[in-house]
């Protein structure tokens, strides 16, 4: 095992030669875990939501009817590959790996990020064709409230994927670029960890009480 | 959409202007809001007129809009409270005149009546409370854990353009369309599209979600600046109090705002979008909305109130001439006020249907609040105790606090009982009661910081004549409208009715608008002392820094602080370190050498997204899609191009720095040092007769 480098802190994955990079990320990813824990209680206030309303489907369509585990299964293997990927970015960057690596490893993450979002708008759209909307229940409307918000960060991260692919190429591995591949990938196991809860409490808690 | 809409003005039309409703029915009702309107028109107007005649379009860019400075941030905010408040205290004013108009109708329409409650609320809780402590706050933490700005300038400046641009849109309200009828709370349904079709509930969401994400990022701000940015040997137990009750609200700020949006945002998407989590019908739940309101409602209070706290045990210690007694009990009675404030929020509707066993346990929860909160008085009062008490006017405001606030508290204690609770919930009782905690407890608190750290800020200090005719006013003003309002709760007065008919109520309605007016001189005497302060600033200049003879780490600098706040990082040695240092005698010492120091550039990403935010939230109230979706594309895209400047920072070089401190120094040692006698004299230039009694 390697010696952790000498101005390690907490939560910070770089090398042992990024010293500097490692200074400038300490106050910026602590607060990037400050932000990520106020956005956590956003999700656990719509699981909170989403659980009151699970009997609220005033005779419309419910789990039984809407969910297709298939698709959520795809999605769930995608997702945790995603994370795997933008793992690699990360030791790419630690290891000191050419930056054609990390952006590759980037390329993947974002490919398969938006995989994950076309299945799941067409999710959304086999649910609607069988009456599935938001305005038929408040079931429908917790669900709809809560899953598309994470499916929202998605689509936020991959925009930040793509940004920072194009900073990584522009301004090059700078103290500041690799403090924001830092926060993008604490970002992206974020929005795994709110994935398993949403199959867990959206999709299997919806199945089992719904 | 209703036919009426146009694909290019939404549902803007000539109706929704006040003066179409003066030329159609000319009434008191109708004077009074184009009145309202042609002030905020007006004041618009001069604002423009006075910049442009001066020509400070170019200095308020370079100096203030664009400044990174977390003092200078933290001066606008107040100025933005400022505001804020006259336009809060005169909406008092008018509704505490309605209410003495009866018994009978008064002279507002209803709607116009509900209009003023939700927009007093509104405005007094999240754009006067919440700028005003956070503009102390910025302009206090850094200066107080010896660091040279906060944690993130820049989402700094964010935060504020967010606030302003929320603040702005209340303001738009009175000049375009109508604001919420639904309180500061806005319950659904009746703040659904159901029954209120209107722009008003949709004035008030986009006001609360835009400030909430502002103060979101300003607390992550706070909390990572005291976290991270301390000066060497800053130990948590050697920061000042204050810097305490900062870190525990924005604690608050981190898990109760979140509630805040979701209830604010659901309701969106149940008024625009027509889903159904609050709706009567199709499982819509409204006490899903009671408990997330609530459950960032009364983390709320004490985010705003734990501050003023920690500006009271400052001013105590220093004006008592004394170390603050019980400190670490201060900060254990600071941190479970925090804590148990997020175990309370039920008792804001105990008359809502839950079980007498739920009551009971939120009643109790509520109740272990006051045992905290006594701690505190106790700790303050004792600090006061043999110490050599200046009247100062922050401690008058902290005087008054203490005996107010105390009635505040158990009048929250009596109301924390369900029993008591369901016979005078909705009654004025409850309206006397908060009044009674938040115009003591924060605003006093907050009148008493700006008073205090006024010299800090400007260099001068503020008259201290006006400044006692306004802690008058503001007391006897505050008991004169509020004392009243316990009496006709107990009577059975509901709140928020804009007509009674029971005479009885009458004395007492009478009594409560002459305290509204004295409360009003107040306000303009605060307008008065800061004009005389202006005007008479030679006479109270004390560019040394330490008028007070006060304890922290901010008095040992300048006044006011240069832009890099302290030439040197100060290494602390214990608590209240710059009184020890003094009474050592080794104050203001020579460093040896200086270096350079990197201060953030100024950058215009906080008053583009003000302006953008702004013109999105205008755009949404009135349904101008195409606007919407483009503010909202400008926007990302102004982060974005943000995102690529790396050009962050400015680097003063060392040699400024010590010419500028050593220039400082020379006027230190040059200056006579005067004691307490002679305070607020001219010849008190900041420095300050180390006559204080042996720190106990």
């Amino acid at each position: 095992m390697r010696r952790a480098p000498r101005h390690s802190y907490p939560g910070i994955n770089l090398g042992e030669d990024h010293a500097s990079a490692h200074k400038a990320s300490e106050v910026v990813t602590f607060g990037f875990w400050v932000f990520l824990m106020s956005d956590l209680v956003y999700f656990g206030l719509m699981f909170a939501v989403y659980i009151t309303m699970i009997d609220a489907q005033a005779g419309g369509p419910g789990p039984h009817e809407l969910f297709d585990l298939k698709s959520i299964f795809a999605q769930t293997l995608i997702l945790l590959t995603s994370s795997l990927t933008v793992g690699l970015a990360m030791l790419a960057l630690k290891y000191n790996l050419p930056r054609a690596r990390i952006v590759l490893w980037f390329g993947v993450t974002l490919v398969l990020g938006l995989c994950f979002l076309v299945l799941e708008v067409r999710d959304f759209m086999n649910m609607a064709a069988q009456g599935g909307i938001p305005q038929r229940s408040g079931f429908l409307s917790a669900f709809y409230g809560l899953v598309p918000l994470h499916g929202l960060h998605v689509a936020a991260g991959c925009i930040w994927l793509l940004i920072l692919g194009i900073q990584l190429r522009v301004m090059g591995m700078t103290d500041l670029v690799m403090s924001r591949v830092v926060r993008l990938a604490l970002f992206w196991h974020f929005l795994d960890l709110i994935w398993i809860g949403i199959i867990t409490i959206v999709y299997f808690g919806g199945l089992a009480y719904g | 959409m209703t036919s009426t809409d146009s694909a290019f003005f939404g549902r803007l039309t000539w109706d929704a202007f006040p003066i179409t409703g003066l030329i159609q029915n000319p009434s008191a009702n109708e004077i009074i809001a184009n009145a309202a309107a042609a002030i905020v028109i007006v004041g618009v107007v001069a604002v423009v007129s006075v910049l442009t005649w001066f020509r400070l379009w170019g200095p308020l860019w370079r100096d203030w809009l664009t400044s990174a400075d977390h003092k200078k941030i933290g001066i606008m905010y107040i100025v933005f409270a400022i505001v804020m408040l006259a336009r809060g205290v005169l909406e008092g004013v008018v509704m505490r005149a309605q209410q003495a108009a009866g018994p009978g109708d008064g002279f507002l329409e209803p709607e116009h009546f509900a209009e003023l409650f939700s927009t007093h609320g509104t405005i007094m809780i999240f754009f006067v409370a919440v700028p005003f402590v956070f503009g102390l706050a910025n302009f206090l933490v850094p200066l107080m854990i010896g660091a040279r700005d906060v944690a993130f300038p820049v989402m700094n400046q964010i935060g504020l353009g967010l606030t302003v641009s929320a603040g702005m849109m209340l303001m738009v309200s009175l000049v375009v369309g109508e604001f919420s009828t639904g309180g500061w709370t806005a319950y659904p349904p009746y703040t659904g599209a159901a029954f209120n079709p209107g722009v008003g509930p949709d004035y008030w969401i986009w006001a609360i979600v835009v400030s909430g994400i502002g103060t979101t990022l300003t607390g992550i701000n706070f909390a990572v600046t005291i976290y991270k940015l301390r000066a060497p040997g800053m130990k948590f137990m050697r920061l000042p109090m204050y810097c305490w009750t900062i870190i525990c609200s924005s604690i608050l700020i981190i898990f109760a705002m979140p509630p805040l949006g979701v209830a604010a945002l659901l309701l969106a998407a149940d008024r625009y979008l027509d889903f159904h989590f609050f709706t009567n019908d199709l499982g819509g739940n409204m006490m899903n909305y009671a408990n997330l309101f609530w459950l960032f409602g009364h983390p709320e209070v004490y985010l705003l109130v734990l501050p003023a706290y920690g500006i009271y045990s400052e001013v105590f210690a220093t004006f008592s001439a004394k170390r603050l007694y019980g400190y670490n009990s201060l900060v254990i009675a600071t941190m479970s006020i925090a804590v148990l404030s997020f175990t309370v929020w039920l008792h804001h509707f105990f008359t809502m249907g839950q079980s007498a066993l739920i009551n009971a346990v939120f009643g109790i929860a509520t109740m272990l609040i006051a045992i905290p909160t006594g701690v505190k008085v106790y700790d303050w009062m004792a600090t006061l105790w043999r110490g050599r008490i200046r009247f100062s006017v922050p401690m008058l405001y902290g005087l008054a606090f203490l005996m107010l606030f105390v009635i505040g508290g158990l009048s929250g204690v009596i109301l924390a009982n369900p029993t008591v609770d369901y016979q005078v919930h909705n009654t004025l009782f409850l309206v006397a009661h908060f009044h009674n905690v938040l115009l003591p407890g924060v605003l006093f608190g907050l009148l008493a910081g700006y008073n205090y750290w006024f010299p800090k800020a400007f260099g001068f200090r503020l008259n201290e004549f006006w400044g006692r005719v306004s802690v008058a006013c503001w007391t006897l003003g505050f008991l004169l409208t509020f004392m009243p309002l316990y009496f006709v709760g107990l009577m059975g007065m509901p709140r928020r009715s804009f007509s009674w008919e029971d005479p009885s109520f009458h004395p007492y309605m009478i009594i409560a608008v002459i305290g509204a007016l004295v409360i009003t001189c107040g306000l303009f005497s605060i307008l008065i002392q800061l004009w005389v302060s202006i005007r008479d600033r030679e006479q109270t200049r004390a560019p040394v820094g330490d008028p007070w003879d006060a304890r922290t780490l901010e008095w040992s600098i300048p006044s006011p602080p240069p832009p890099y706040n302290f030439a040197i990082i100060p290494k602390v040695t214990e608590r209240d370190d710059f009184a020890a240092a003094k009474e050592r005698g080794e104050a203001y010492p020579a460093p040896d050498a200086y270096e350079d120091i990197d201060m953030p550039r100024n950058t215009g990403i906080g008053f583009v997204l003000c302006v953008f935010s702004g013109i999105w939230m205008f755009a949404l109230v009135w349904w101008i899609w195409w606007l919407a979706a483009l503010m909202t594309v400008l926007m990302i895209l102004a982060v974005i191009i943000w995102s690529f400047d790396t050009s962050t920072e400015i680097t003063i070089p060392a040699e400024e720095v010590r010419q500028d401190h050593e220039a400082w120094l020379a006027l230190v040692h040059s200056t006579p040092a005067v004691d307490r006698d002679h305070e607020s004299a001219p010849e008190n230039r900041g420095l300050a007769r180390p006559d204080m009694e042996a720190v106990t």
